[in-house]
């Protein structure tokens, strides 16, 4: 079968596109979109259940639509997203033809099959068994088939993606090193391997065990094998959105990385340690050692943090840099000042970072540390941790990458002019509200995944303090306002994907390129800016001797509220029931 | 000159990093290291830990020795099941037992006293959560976990499922006594 060479050049932004890697990043993306479109269909029904003054549905409905709701969104939505952007960040960024398309396109299938066929069991109405799915609880056999089939689709998009580098090397497509995007693209593939390798580990055994084949599952290797796959999966994301961010800052300002060895080192921390995290579901199981938890929820000291850290400067920094250098250099936040604040995937992209770090970044790590967790195990606090970091952090930078990507890879012009911002903002700020709700709900004790937390008609109800409904309410007002904010994005999405205005180029066409594409861009004549001006004395930019002082001080609120933060919740520790 | 290209400089690794980096990769390195070290110090002297004493039985041999200490110490009965109260002396093994959808003993616990408790599941995951302390321990079937406990102040307390564990997860609830 020869190999299909056809090219375009997007005439807007210069990138290049391989004519199948294009389609399957469009096939990818749509199919990630319905997921995120079924998976709000769900949240309406478990956000209005759950608002107990609405209390829609009946228990066995709400347990069945929050099982599919998690799978829908943290699987579904999240991975197929992913895989576009495996595909853009090895054939587009490396100017370089998608390795098998044949296979991509077979994972893509199975992908999709299973995704339908563990829809079909949760549908079934006997499967309503979380998105964790804890043995010995245990489900439909279709329900572990339909993931074991997804992930190895998934496994093969790994596959193509690394193929896809090979090519690159071998056809020489690019000078030096990869791209940064390209390298956290790498990360997140790398981890994705290890994931669905732990996926494999459990999901295989439990399905033959569903089927009668394997007597009995231990609930704890269960939980310990599953988080594996359930938390590194979460790891995928944060690789995949840092690198969207850092591709966001270089799309929206030109911004180049202010350093390329912290923020690579960064992302190497994240291939060796983040891993480990998997180990902060176990805190309070029995059977595990103070040892093993302590040095595997710390991420081995802390070291993932620490990239999150350093990324949480770096993309930051690297856009007041190139703002500073367009001239916006006065004081410390004109930079900020003077963004662009009416330019979605921008705002997205900034509103990911600072509830990604904020919200989920802090309130990940006290739940991750071991005596903590104690006070926040199993309650609301988990949900809305994972609410700032997948729903607000990974989702809302993925949201901003589509309206910058719509016009490229659907040749669409983004439909309804300036609601796109507003649905930016709109979700948001709502699900970071959500989020918050939802941690301060589960500080006073309230469950997640509970029907009724009034317990009505129980001879031993337990009333929880009023302020816990507060933030119940409260939480699902701003729930509907995400609902809200996501029903703008698919609205917007799908309206400009298909009924959207077409950007016509007279002269477009696909190009055939004989060897990979066209020459290698040559070196740049001058050295880059930002080392210049380094070595420049930072070429007149920045205060106190740093490029990026605004950055710095933000850092430092940051910081100092991580410190509060981290110390209060000790203190309330301090004042529970002793334990040993 | 951006993210989405190849490094300009081919030997990027030799660009000189700036101070912001630098400085705030220092700070964020020894915070990370304190809140490493805070875990072990709590270890040491901290009151709220987990003690990793557990053991693997099966839920015929734990739900006797559950029946053995109700039949030793309990006080009276309670609610429609008729769900025995054991008050147990300080110091001694109580066993609470977990299963689709209740808790059984309730307990009726000394303030200042300490207790060893073992908790553990019948069947599937269960969550015990103490409200409104907000304790809260993962249940397993056949891991009998072992948690020594001094409650502080005398009340009405409740034990939540807050695992989910099926169709009437929600119901899954049952008080906790605490006496002067």
């Amino acid at each position: 079968m020869a190999v299909n060479r056809n090219f375009r050049t997007c005439p807007a932004t210069g990138l290049l596109f391989h004519e199948p890697a294009e389609k399957l990043m469009r096939w990818n993306a749509v199919v990630a979109v319905v997921a995120l479109l079924v998976g709000g269909l769900l949240a309406i029904g478990v956000l209005l259940t759950r608002w107990q003054a609405v209390h829609l549905l009946a228990p066995d409905t709400f347990y069945q639509f929050l099982t599919a709701h998690g799978l829908n969104m943290l699987v579904y939505w999240i991975i197929f997203f992913e895989i576009a952007i495996l595909y853009f960040a090895s054939s587009t960024l490396l100017r370089c033809r998608l390795a098998a398309p044949g296979m991509a396109w077979a994972g893509f299938w199975m992908m999709v099959a299973g995704a339908l066929l563990n829809n079909y069991s949760v549908l079934r109405g006997d499967s309503s068994v979380m998105f964790t799915s804890y043995a010995p609880m245990g489900a439909h056999p279709t329900f572990y088939l339909g993931l074991i089939l997804f992930a190895v689709g998934a496994l093969i998009g790994c596959f193509v993606f690394f193929g896809t580098l090979v090519v690159a090397k071998d056809e020489k497509t690019y000078r030096g090193s990869v791209p940064l995007v390209t390298f956290g693209a790498i990360t997140a593939a790398i981890i994705a391997v290890f994931t669905i390798a732990a996926g494999a580990i459990i999901l295989i055994p439990t399905f033959l065990w569903s089927v009668g084949l394997i007597e009995h599952i231990d609930s704890l290797m269960y939980r310990t094998i599953w988080w594996g796959f359930g938390h590194s999966s979460q790891q995928i994301n944060v690789s995949a959105h840092v690198a969207v961010w850092y591709a966001g800052a270089a799309i929206v300002f030109g911004a180049k990385p202010m350093s390329e060895k912290v923020s690579r080192t960064a992302f190497l921390l994240y291939i060796f340690f983040l891993q480990l995290a998997s180990a902060h579901h176990l805190l309070a199981d029995p059977g595990l050692t103070s040892n093993w938890k302590i040095f595997n929820t710390s991420y081995a000291m802390y070291l993932a943090v620490l990239a999150s850290m350093v990324h949480g400067l770096t993309v930051p920094g690297s856009i007041e840099v190139a703002q500073r250098l367009k001239g916006y250099n006065n004081g410390l936040f004109e930079w900020l000042r003077k963004a662009p604040w009416d330019n979605a995937p921008f705002v997205a992209i900034f509103i990911s970072i600072i509830v990604f770090g904020f919200l989920g970044g802090i309130s990940g790590v006290m739940m991750g540390t071991e005596q903590l967790n104690l006070i926040i195990h199993n309650t609301l606090y988990v949900p809305g941790h994972f609410h700032a970091t997948v729903a607000t952090g990974t989702t809302l930078a993925f949201m901003g990458l589509t309206y910058f990507l719509i016009p490229v890879m659907f040749r669409r012009e983004i439909a309804f002019g300036k609601l796109a911002i507003w649905q930016v903002y709109i979700f948001g700020l709502s699900m970071a509200g959500l989020s918050l709700f939802m941690m301060g709900a589960g500080t006073l004790g309230a469950p997640r995944r509970h029907w009724d937390i009034s317990f009505a008609g129980n001879a031993f109800a337990h009333e929880f303090p009023g302020t816990a409904w507060l933030m119940i309410t409260l939480m699902a007002i701003c729930g509907l306002g995400a609902l809200l904010g996501g029903a703008m994005y698919l609205a917007i999405t799908v309206w400009s994907v298909f009924l959207g205005k077409k950007i016509q180029t007279p002269e477009f066409n696909y190009v055939p390129a004989k060897a990979g594409v066209a020459p290698a861009p040559q070196p740049a004549a001058q050295p880059s800016t930002v080392s210049a001006t380094l070595t420049s004395h930072h070429g007149g930019i920045g205060a106190a001797g740093m490029i990026a002082p605004g950055t710095f001080v933000l850092a430092l609120v940051f910081l100092t509220s991580f410190v509060l933060y981290y110390f209060v919740n000790w203190k309330y520790l301090s004042t529970v029931w002793p334990l040993k | 000159m951006s993210a989405i290209l190849p490094p300009p400089e081919r030997v990027w690794w030799k660009e000189p990093v700036d101070r912001v980096e630098l400085l705030w990769i220092a700070i964020a390195l020894v915070w990370c290291l304190i809140m490493f070290f805070m875990m072990p110090y709590w270890h040491v002297y901290g009151q709220q830990n987990l003690a990793n004493e557990a053991y693997r039985t099966t839920p015929e041999a734990f739900a006797k020795k559950a029946d053995e200490v109700i039949a030793k110490y309990k006080v009276r009965e309670e609610g429609p099941q008729k769900t025995p109260v054991v008050k147990p002396p300080a110091g001694s093994d109580v066993y609470l037992v977990a299963r689709l959808w209740n808790w059984q003993p309730i307990l009726e616990l000394q303030a200042g006293k300490s207790y060893r408790i073992h908790l553990m599941s019948m069947d599937w995951l269960h969550g015990f959560s103490l409200q409104p302390e907000n304790i809260n321990i993962e249940v397993h079937p056949g891991y009998d976990h072992v948690l020594t406990v001094t409650p502080t102040a005398p009340g009405k307390y409740s034990i939540i499922c807050n695992e989910y564990c099926g169709i009437n997860h929600h119901t899954m609830v049952s008080p906790l006594y605490v006496v002067k």
